[in-house]
This record gives structure tokens, C-alpha cells and sequence, in this order.
């Protein structure tokens, strides 16, 4: 049983469906990362998963029992966390709160965890009294994935954590969710990046209008001449 | 220095109630802005009908021959917030909270609370009738003279029992405020989804837990409001829905959604107001003596003539809009 399985997941915003049977599985010791065309429904897959948007066919099971359509505040307590790619931070609120605000649905001491969430970005810990809007790119997307973190998830999901930051924060962020991963949470992440996600991906999906084209290990996908001609520029 | 000291009580004194007034409202106003983007344009009805459950219940208490030694409306305040608190979730569920689920545009909240006004203004003119009632009826309201001969003033400091008891209980209720947005869970549940609403979601916040609890604490602060305004001068159906204008003025300028930058700009809009209306004559008659004929001083001397004082609240706000359009704690813009 994988930890996240999506069979034929079909889905939109309420008008034409812009998911048309998407298929995935992710294990937790699994880096995914999916890749394809702008307008491929990847974002949408992961809002798919996180209930925000309507699921109108197919499954998704986490942990063997089915979450499509079921909102975050429930999704959150069962150990599936998502980091947004755009306004992803509480800007008017400090580091320190924004991680608290990932640890809203725990009940329990969560002082551990934010402990360990310092070691794993120690800059984070320098600025914790300072506002997250007051940051860098690339140290707020450090605050959002903390944020996500607080709730101890089985799985994280990313969107875009690249998006807009230089090519140095890109290698360091990346650095980062192996790092996570290792530390035992499943990654699935949307990237444009593609080429370089895919190096360290253990299971890539292509997907092209709204359902997967290509599934593989990511350097079974690198190495497929046809993925690296259409999807990852030759 | 006996200008001085009718300066301060009809100026600093009065102006001090009217801005506590302004900012218990206010900052209800700016956090159901906050965390529900619309404008609460009942809020005024919350104020008066938060007056009204506290005056009902201050008579229950004088029937029962129940004496305080300080007024009754104080007393029964608590019990009055909770009323009111719970009738202000009743509205939401009743009234927002449908259209919400829908999907409806702030502007269609804006007008379905402007029809809550209406319906809570009438409810409690076919109850209470259109006369003003006084909570000091069976009570009388204690002045505190504080004589300052030794300072060289003829007239005393003169501060109403109640005036104190509301300055206090403002004062009290702000310092909660500050720390239950601070400090507590909820408070900051609170701020993270006036910042962002989606990723509060995201967070796996309740946002409809916090919906409530906003509901609850704007609630609770206009039935302050309103029962310190009925307080300092007379409980009547239209109480608030007359001050509502400076109260949205102090929201605004204050940065709406900040709940800071109302309490400051209600203070500032009560002080203004008394300013505004203060008569100067009071305070440079005896320049009269040198004056020459012709110059002789008016008996009113104002800059604002008191009928005019709703303008003072307009002027505070086109100037602040102008000069710094986000209000001046940085809120929302739209």
C-alpha cells in the first residue's frame, strides 16, 4: 500500500475538468516531482490532493483510506502538508508565529519540532522575532516549508519551491528536500526545473493535458529520449 | 491655570470617552474586516442592541433591590457581553453566513448589513419604543470634584464616576485584546487569516472556529462600546447608528484590519471631535480687557460649530486617505 495513490483522478474548478485521469503513487521514503508543459494540470494535481478544488472521478487514498474532497483542517492532523508557491508566508506575522501557525491542528508539545525545524534552516532560528514579509525569497521559502513542517507530516507537498529564486537558493532548496527526506517525509513536488529535480527524483511524472504521459524513476525519464525532447528542452 | 483646567475637562476628559467609545467600535469593525473582508455596516446595531441587553438587565438587577457601588450598568456589563456576543453569531449564522456559501462579493455582505441595520434598529423600536431611557434613573451618577485651589485654578477637575469606570475598562479590555492576538493560539489563528486567509486554510486552521471567535470578541467590544456611550449620555434606538460614520472613519484611518490603528485612530477622531467643537471664548476671555472694542471676542469661538461635528471624522479621513492611503498602521487597501 503506498502512502498516497491517486488512480484516474479527474477534477477542475467547476467548468471543463482540467485533471483527466491522473495516476500516482508515493511512498514515504519517495522524492516525486512532477514535471510537463504550463497548463499540464500539475499545480492542480497537488490542490487536487489537498482538497482545493473539486474532485469529480477517480480515487486518492492516503494511507489507505480516501481524502478526495476532504479540506486541509482534516488533511493537516493525518500527515499531508502543502507549501503554496506564491504568498506562502504570514507577512505581517514573525517567523516564529508562522511555524506555530503550521502546528495549529496539534494538540501536543510541538516545541521539539520547531526545534528541529531551526536546525534544519539555522537561519531561521537568527530572525525568528523579525517579520516573515521582511525576508528574502529564498529565506521565506525556507519559513514556508518550516511552516509546513511544524505538523510533522508523512507527506510534503511543493509547489514550484524554485519559483523566482536565484540559481544558488534553487541548489540550496533543493539541498534542502533531500535533506527532508532523508529525515523521513515523502516529497511530491511540482517543478520547472525539471531537469534538475528529475536528477534526484525516485519516481517522476510527466504530465501533458491533465494525465500522466510519462512515469519512471527521474533518470529513467532524464535518460528517455523522447521526455528529454518534448519536456525537458532537448 | 483655570483655563487650563476647563480646557482639560471639556477637552481631554471628554474627548477620552469619545475616543474609547470610537475605538471599542472600531476595532470590531476592523476585525471582522480583517478576517471576513467586507464592511460591518451593523456593527452600529450591535453597539445599541449591546446597550439595550445591558440596560434591560441593570433594571432586572434594581427590581431585585440589588445595590453596587459603582454603577449597575458596569456590573451587569459582562453578562450583557456574552448576549451580545451570542447575538452577534446568531446575525452571521442568520444572514452572512449563507451568503458567504455562496460565494457572494463583499459589497453584497456590505448591503445585506445595511438591511441587518434596519431590522435590528426596528426590532428595538417596536420593543423600547423611539424615547431615550437613562440608566441613572434609580441611580445617581457620581462626580468627582477634584479641587485644585493649591495649583492656583478656581474650578475643580470634574470627571463623571462612569467616565472613570470607562477609561479603566477600555484601558483593561485593550491590554486583553493585546494579548489574546499575541499570545493565545486563537488570537493568532486570528491574525495569520486577516494576513492570508488561503494559507490559513492551507495551515489547517479552522477558519470557520475562527470566523466564530471574531464574531465573539467584535461582538462582546460593541456591547462595551455601546453601553459606555448609553453610560455617558442617553440609551436611545438610534444610539450608535449616529456615531457609526467616525467609527468607520476610525477603522480606516487607523489601516483596516490593523486592530492597533483603530484603537489609535479612535482615539484620535475623540479627540479631534472635542477639540474641534472646544468654545475658545471660555479660555481667552480675559483678553477681552485688552482688546479693543471692535475685536471684542463671540461668545462662541469654535472651530467647528458642534452641529457640524460629524464633518471632523470626514476631514481626519480625506487628510489621512490623501497622505497615507493604506491608514496609519499600513491595513488592507481594499
Amino acid at each position: 500500500m503506498a502512502l498516497l495513490e491517486l488512480k484516474h483522478v479527474v477534477g477542475g474548478y467547476g467548468g471543463a475538468p482540467i485533471l483527466n485521469g491522473v495516476n500516482m503513487a508515493i511512498e514515504q521514503s519517495d522524492i516525486g516531482v512532477i514535471v510537463g508543459p504550463n497548463g499540464a494540470g500539475k499545480s492542480t494535481t497537488l490542490k487536487a490532493i489537498f482538497g482545493l478544488l473539486k474532485v469529480t472521478g477517480g480515487t486518492i487514498e492516503f494511507l489507505g483510506e480516501s481524502i478526495a474532497n476532504s479540506l486541509p483542517d482534516k488533511l493537516v492532523p493525518r500527515g499531508l502538508s502543502f507549501v503554496p508557491q506564491e504568498k506562502n508566508v504570514f507577512t505581517s506575522m514573525s517567523v516564529e508565529e508562522n511555524l506555530e501557525m503550521g502546528a495549529f491542528t496539534r494538540k501536543d508539545d510541538f516545541s521539539e519540532t520547531m526545534q528541529w525545524v531551526y536546525e534544519m534552516f539555522p537561519v531561521l532560528a537568527e530572525k525568528r522575532r523579525q517579520p516573515a514579509g521582511e525576508l528574502s525569497g529564498g529565506q521565506r521559502q525556507m519559513v514556508a516549508m518550516g511552516r509546513a513542517l511544524m505538523s510533522k507530516p508523512k507527506l510534503l507537498m511543493l509547489d514550484e519551491p524554485s519559483a523566482g529564486l536565484s540559481p544558488r537558493y534553487v541548489i540550496e532548496i533543493f539541498e534542502t528536500i533531500v535533506r527532508v527526506n532523508q529525515e523521513g517525509v515523502g516529497i511530491l513536488m511540482v517543478e520547472q526545473n525539471a531537469r534538475q529535480a528529475l536528477a534526484f527524483a525516485s519516481k517522476g511524472f510527466v504530465l501533458a493535458q491533465g494525465q500522466n504521459r510519462f512515469t519512471g524513476t527521474g533518470q529513467e525519464l532524464i535518460a528517455d529520449p523522447e521526455v528529454a525532447k518534448s519536456f525537458l528542452g532537448g | 491655570m483655570t483655563e487650563l483646567i476647563f480646557f482639560i475637562n471639556q477637552v481631554v476628559i471628554s474627548g477620552a470617552v469619545l475616543g474609547c467609545i470610537y475605538a471599542l467600535g472600531a476595532v470590531g469593525i476592523t476585525l471582522v474586516f480583517g478576517i471576513l473582508r467586507f464592511a460591518h455596516f451593523a456593527h452600529s446595531e450591535l453597539m445599541t442592541s449591546g446597550a439595550f441587553f445591558a440596560f434591560l438587565l441593570a433594571a432586572l438587577f434594581a427590581s431585585w433591590g440589588i445595590v453596587t457601588p459603582i454603577p449597575l450598568g458596569f456590573v451587569v456589563l459582562p453578562i450583557a457581553m456574552v448576549m451580545s456576543a451570542i447575538f452577534a453569531l446568531g446575525i452571521d449564522k442568520g444572514f452572512y453566513a449563507p451568503l458567504r456559501k455562496r460565494g457572494a462579493k463583499p459589497v453584497i455582505l456590505l448591503i445585506a448589513s445595511i438591511g441587518v441595520t434596519l431590522m435590528v434598529q426596528g426590532l428595538i423600536r417596536l420593543f423600547f419604543g423611539a424615547g431615550s431611557y437613562s440608566f441613572f434613573e434609580t441611580e445617581t451618577k457620581d462626580v468627582f470634584r477634584v479641587d485644585l485651589a493649591w495649583l492656583g485654578s478656581t474650578r475643580p477637575l470634574v470627571i463623571t464616576e462612569p467616565q472613570l469606570l470607562m477609561i479603566i475598562v477600555t484601558v483593561v479590555s485593550v491590554l486583553a485584546l493585546h494579548f489574546f492576538l499575541t499570545r493565545s493560539r486563537l488570537g493568532k489563528a486570528m491574525r495569520a487569516m486577516a494576513d492570508n486567509a488561503d494559507l490559513a486554510q492551507v495551515s489547517g486552521i479552522n477558519t470557520a472556529l475562527v470566523v466564530r471567535v471574531t464574531w465573539i470578541v467584535a461582538g462582546a467590544l460593541a456591547c462595551m462600546a455601546g453601553t459606555m456611550l448609553a453610560l455617558d449620555v442617553t440609551l436611545k434606538p438610534d444610539l450608535a447608528f449616529n456615531i457609526i460614520i467616525p467609527i468607520f472613519a476610525a477603522a480606516i484611518v487607523g489601516g483596516l484590519g490593523q486592530a492597533y490603528g483603530a484603537i489609535a485612530g479612535g482615539l484620535l477622531i475623540g479627540f479631534a471631535e472635542s477639540l474641534a467643537v472646544f468654545n475658545w471664548t471660555m479660555v481667552l476671555r480675559p483678553l477681552n480687557g485688552v482688546l479693543p472694542e471692535w475685536a471684542q471676542l463671540p461668545a462662541t469661538l469654535s472651530f467647528v460649530p458642534t452641529e457640524y461635528k460629524l464633518t471632523v471624522a470626514f476631514v481626519i479621513l480625506v487628510v489621512v486617505l490623501l497622505v497615507r492611503p493604506t491608514g496609519i498602521f499600513k491595513g488592507a487597501s481594499s
